[in-house]
């Protein structure tokens, strides 16, 4: 509806244009006018304080909620390069591996920053991203406020950790529901392993330097973790998956009921809001009074 | 009398072989178990890790490539007999593609659908395929046509395709991946209830292969002169299409559609056996069922503690070993 209604509106423009002398070019927009094809980048731009400079968001954006008025131009697969033209972008996030597409936004001379997935270093890497879409969009002094925000509040649950034994733990980030198959659990690499390493946890598969990888009912028994955290944000759901889990007994986890499932989205974005998954990782392992003490 | 003992040789050393392949494959994994441990009674099983990784992991994924290796061997068998086709395959008539969809639908809609499991979703999936092929192949005709038979599974592979990447095109990220995993194949059952679950529907199936082996053999002269010798055409046509179509759904259910196996493991019976069905049904199930679980043995050590996925090992083995068989045989 809202594309047939933008038709309409261009094929009466051309209607218009073709009756009268074409006006003379617009100036060129000197506000910021920033489209994101990444999630976790969108999240950094509203915590910047740019989320009034966004004119488009990818596909798969669903925080902050002012995202959901504005309009989807694709994602990493399929953007959709028209509508991102039409949209008089003054900035592009990208990710680095769209190569076409950066390529036909060079041609059309709009300006692109390129987002790396960074496995290694995935926590110091979303403050420094967020500093430099605050570099490229004059937004340096709200980018470092939010950026050292970040830093501190993760450095300040480190500290309150710091002491405490480490809490052998299983991030599982996949599963088959209601059955122990297409187990996937964070690897060695990567931020839900950085977040389970600050908030005082011990990834069980951290020798495995991968961020994710299918682990078997023989590997989940082998490394017999004390605590599993289970990240459902989509898929089927469990009626409890500590029933299924029960079936492997020799696990400590499921012996002592220390399963957690964790369903909200925020788990799978290495955004802004990894404070809140570091929060939470270390109320689950260590109890709520070593949050409360790391303050806000 | 030749024939018989013959068969029974090739049984018993097929079934020896498949035995000992079961037994010894839970021995062999990316970790080290304590063998006495395994076996010891005086540990209580839920605190005796040793044993739960033999008798909870290993063992059932060694029965689970046994099963689906002897199944989807068999199914190749039935299906190139009853098509008289040698590039047949059980995924030929679309069972896989509609067992797929159904996984596909329930790892990115599971949590609006009736049917709660991947597996159970993968069954319906085989089900639907096979109800509405057979009815195409019978519409219009007496009988079962093997041609209309063979191009409505081709078709509706192409159309279950464009269904699952439709799927997969709506699905997120972790979805696709977890998805396109699933279509490479995976032996890890974790326990016996996937296999429970499938057991009914493979007894009947391969009961139905023990009866219709002798039939198949004189189908290979064509229809009208096997019924000049008595065999009733289409039931054993339509016997063939169902208890193949049953297995191959039951097998996919359990492990996801692994290539290679219900294709090369007939043809290379029948370059080491002869084509005598009675001889090629038990020795593909039991040369199947080996292969897989060496192929999987392979899979899930090679790497430690990563996994290769089980269709590539059965490709990559299979594939050099059949040219080999190939070319000697010439």
């Amino acid at each position: 509806m809202i594309a047939r209604r933008q038709l309409l509106a261009l094929i009466l423009a051309a209607a218009a244009a073709c009756g009268r002398p074409a006006p003379s070019e617009p100036a060129a927009p000197t506000e910021a006018r920033v489209i994101s094809l990444v999630p976790a980048a969108t999240e950094m731009l509203f915590a910047i304080g740019a989320g009034a400079d966004m004119v488009a968001v990818s596909s798969f954006d669903r925080y902050p909620p002012e995202v959901e008025r504005l309009p989807r131009v694709g994602a990493l697969i399929d953007p959709d390069f028209e509508r991102i033209l039409s949209l008089r972008p003054t900035l592009v996030v990208v990710y680095a591996s769209q190569d076409e597409l950066i390529a036909r936004l060079g041609a059309a001379s709009v300006p692109v920053y390129q987002y790396v997935h960074a496995a290694e270093g995935a926590l110091a890497h979303i403050p420094r991203t967020m500093r430099e879409l605050g570099q490229l969009l004059g937004r340096e002094a709200a980018a470092e406020e939010a950026a050292g925000a970040i830093e501190g509040a993760i450095e300040r649950i480190r500290q309150q950790v710091a002491g405490r034994e480490r809490v052998r733990t299983a991030v599982v980030f996949g599963r088959e529901a209601g059955a122990l198959r297409g187990i996937w659990v964070a690897g060695g690499v990567g931020f839900l392993h950085e977040a389970l390493e600050a908030a005082g946890g011990g990834n069980v598969f951290a020798d495995i330097r991968r961020e994710g990888l299918q682990a078997s009912t023989e590997l989940m028994l082998a490394r017999a973790p004390d605590v599993i955290i289970e990240i459902r944000t989509s898929g089927g759901v469990d009626a409890s998956p500590l029933e299924a889990w029960g079936r492997l007994a020799a696990i400590p986890a499921t012996r002592t009921g220390r399963i957690y499932e964790l369903t909200d989205p925020l788990f799978s974005i290495p955004g802004p809001r990894i404070v809140e998954i570091v929060r939470t990782f270390a109320r689950v392992l260590h109890g709520d009074e070593v949050v409360a003490a790391a303050g806000p | 009398m030749m024939l018989l003992r013959r068969r029974r040789t090739i049984v018993i050393a097929g079934l020896a072989s498949t035995l000992v392949a079961v037994v010894l494959a839970p021995f062999a994994g990316s970790t080290s178990i304590a063998v006495a441990r395994v076996f010891d009674p005086s540990v209580p099983f839920a605190d005796n890790l040793d044993a739960q990784i033999f008798f909870l992991a290993r063992l059932p994924r060694a029965l689970a490539a046994a099963v689906v290796g002897g199944t989807l061997a068999a199914a190749g068998v039935v299906f190139q007999g009853l098509l008289q086709n040698p590039l047949t395959t059980p995924y030929t008539l679309g069972v896989s593609a509609g067992a797929s969809l159904g996984a596909m639908c329930a790892i990115t809609f599971g949590a609006w659908l009736p049917f709660g499991t991947v597996t159970a979703a993968s069954l319906a999936g085989a089900g639907l395929a096979v109800f509405i092929v057979y009815a195409l192949a019978r519409a219009r005709h007496r009988g079962i046509s093997t041609t209309v038979l063979l191009l409505a599974g081709v078709t509706l592979n192409a159309f279950f395709s464009a269904l699952i990447l439709f799927v997969q095109y709506v699905s997120d990220f972790a979805q696709t991946f977890r998805a396109i995993r699933w279509l490479m194949g995976d032996l890890d059952v974790a326990g016996y209830a996937t296999l429970g679950a499938a057991a009914p529907l493979l007894l009947v199936a391969f009961a139905v292969f023990a009866w219709i082996a002798r039939p198949l053999d004189l189908l290979t002269l064509g229809a009208d002169a096997a019924a000049s010798r008595g065999v009733d055409v289409t039931t054993v046509q339509r016997a063939a299409f169902f208890s193949a179509s049953l297995a191959t759904g039951a097998a996919v259910s359990i492990a996801g559609p692994i290539g290679f196996v219900g294709i090369i493991v007939p043809h290379l019976v029948r370059l080491i056996v002869g084509a005598d069905h009675r001889i090629v049904l038990p020795a593909a199930t039991c040369f199947g069922a080996t292969f897989l679980v060496l192929c999987d043995t392979i899979a899930r050590t090679v790497l430690a503690p990563l996994e290769l996925p089980v269709g590539i090992i059965t490709a990559v083995i299979g594939g050099p070993f059949f040219l080999w068989l190939l070319l000697r045989a010439r």
